[in-house]
């Protein structure tokens, strides 16, 4: 399961952060999860990882470009980030955030600062922040079953189980 | 009045399709993370083996006892999952899928960002992560978004000394990185039928850098051609006037230059006469983009009796086009001139392995991403055509082929 709702301190980067960027190909080859989580955003900033857990990650345009390696989102997942918010998103990223179920938003304009609590909510597409709220791009009923379930491990077991 | 997307996806632009997946495929990278997540989900069995794929191409042959583990791990279990298996040497999968297996009208789905690639052929191909790898495997079917879409006419012929690639380059600076985000591109214009399938391969394959889901090209002569040298039949698509695009542009090769993307942006690119002079420490010829057998033999045309003056890494995108290499002498040049030849596979272009760059260091590549770290930590890459990766092998620093030609 995966809540589709939360708050947290947001932790603010910039845009168009490629997934070489995110976990860095030379950690690839493992399946211990841990290791991305730790090494998240080493190139990026190596003070980066120690601040997710339990953040809300605030990006800037065209998150996550690049390769399409899964372990990007992992890495955010394990590190422990409740939500990604951008204005737009690398589409192999944004499919793989659903798949893992973690909460993304598609937030134009959003004005935010490292540590200012957000509240964001998936089912009805809002993010508050600072007294504001914005409205973001809707996730279709396919996406939001996918990512309720805890993304499409959880999504695929219901299924083959019914 | 439909675009190629929405006529192949059955959907106008905007809306969701479930679509049954022609062909499905991933590399020793995603393949293995996609068996853990099959796994994990407990089905019981692949859906339609016959239509999945596992190529071996990322760290290929493995560089450590841990690589070397995974691949085991993941060798076994298409064996007995009845899925087509490529071994080490057999090429990136990208290349070895347009050997003669997607059809014009495909669904493709590769579990790679670079298999928009494969829509040179008119297929719907894209990329996706692991666990949607893993979720075909188990259902045979997918959800995608009909992309809007944007078409790119391309008029004149190149000069001598221009490639593609310099096409491909351009045409990501002017979207810029995520200028076709969640968009399809398509290939059309006065020129297009005269471009040969390497040339729509390459084209297709850097559509992703502009953050596009896939390349198209509508089926035709160069098509059924290319297709049938390997037995393959297939029909003609024909765009429709009336389709709507939700943006427009028109490249006429006649005024394309020699282009570099500077580091570490593909979308940061500038004319090689305006870096001519660069020093660098290594050139690497190889990838999707531009390991074909086409692209090698043009940088040993400029290679043919003279020697690199850097460390020069080739690497076949696949194990046809090594050999066709090795049979027209294409090699043979290449070696004398120097070269270092890797085995068919992505070589160095993740960062794994043969021939990353060391810190501080500058290598020309022609390759399709530049980004910082990627070939090696502390490392900085240009990106060119062979061509221009060629010229300037023999320098040591950045050269316009057109000099050299």
């Amino acid at each position: 399961m995966t809540l589709l709702a939360g708050t947290g301190p947001a932790v603010c980067i910039g845009a168009d952060i490629d997934t070489d960027m995110v976990i860095a190909g030379r950690y690839l080859r493992t399946k211990d999860r841990g290791v991305w989580a730790e090494h998240a955003f080493e190139d990026l900033d190596p003070t980066l990882a120690t601040r997710l857990r339990g953040c809300v990650l605030v990006t800037g345009k065209n998150m996550g470009c690049g390769s399409s390696r899964e372990q990007a989102v992992m890495a955010l997942r394990e590190a422990g980030v409740l939500a990604v918010i951008a204005p737009s998103f690398a589409r192999i990223f944004f499919r793989n955030c659903i798949n893992v179920g973690l909460p993304v938003l598609e937030c134009e304009d959003l004005a935010c600062h490292d540590g200012e609590m957000i509240t964001y909510d998936c089912t009805i597409g809002t993010v508050n922040v600072g007294g504001n709220s914005y409205i973001c791009r809707s996730l279709s009923p396919r996406m939001q079953e996918i990512l309720v379930s805890g993304g499409l491990v959880e999504y695929w077991k219901g299924r083959l189980s019914r | 009045m439909e675009t190629l997307s929405e006529k192949i996806l059955g959907a106008q632009a905007g809306n969701f399709s479930d679509k049954r997946v022609d062909k499905a495929f991933c590399h020793d990278g995603t393949g293995i993370q996609a068996k853990m997540i099959y796994d994990e989900m407990g089905a019981p069995g692949i859906a339609n083996p016959e239509t999945c794929y596992v190529i071996y191409d990322h760290i290929s042959p493995a560089n450590t006892s841990q690589t070397a583990d995974l691949h085991k791990e993941l060798r076994e279990f298409a064996s007995r999952s009845g899925m087509h298996f490529s071994e080490i040497g057999g090429g990136i999968c990208h290349q070895y899928m347009a050997e003669g297996r997607i059809l014009p009208g495909e669904v493709v789905i590769g579990a790679d960002s670079h298999s928009c690639t494969l829509g040179a052929f008119g297929a719907l191909a894209t990329g996706v992560g692991a666990s949607d790898m893993a979720g075909i495997w188990v259902s045979g079917e997918t959800w995608l978004r009909v992309p809007e879409s944007i078409a790119i006419y391309i008029s004149g012929s190149l000069a001598k000394g221009v490639e593609y690639k310099d096409l491909a380059l351009a045409y990501v600076a002017e979207l810029g990185m995520d200028g076709a985000t969640y968009h399809a591109l398509e290939f059309l214009g006065d020129s297009a039928s005269e471009i040969p399938m390497e040339g729509r391969l390459t084209l297709s394959n850097m559509v992703v850098e502009a953050g596009a889901k896939t390349g198209l090209w509508y089926a035709d002569d160069v098509t059924r051609e290319y297709l049938g040298r390997y037995g393959k039949s297939s029909s003609r698509q024909e765009p429709d006037d009336e389709a709507v695009y939700s943006e427009e542009l028109w490249i006429d090769l006649q005024g394309l230059e020699p282009l570099l993307a500077v580091p570490h942006r593909v979308d940061t690119v500038k004319p090689v006469s305006e870096l001519v002079g660069t020093s660098l420490d290594q050139v690497f010829i190889g990838t999707c983009t531009n390991g074909r057998y086409e692209d090698l033999a043009r940088a040993a045309s400029i290679l043919d009796g003279k020697q690199v003056a850097v460390r020069t890494v080739v690497v076949p995108a696949s194990r046809a086009d090594y050999l066709r290499a090795v049979n027209s002498g294409v090699l043979a040049t290449l070696v004398g001139a120097g070269c270092v030849i890797g085995p068919p596979g992505c070589g160095p272009c993740l960062g794994a392995h043969m021939g990353v760059l060391g810190d501080g260091e500058v290598g020309l590549s022609t390759a399709n991403r530049n980004f910082r770290n990627r070939m090696g930590v502390g490392g900085s890459y240009y990106l060119s055509s062979p061509s221009t990766a060629a010229a300037s092998a023999i320098t040591g620093e950045i050269s316009d082929p057109r000099e050299v030609l």
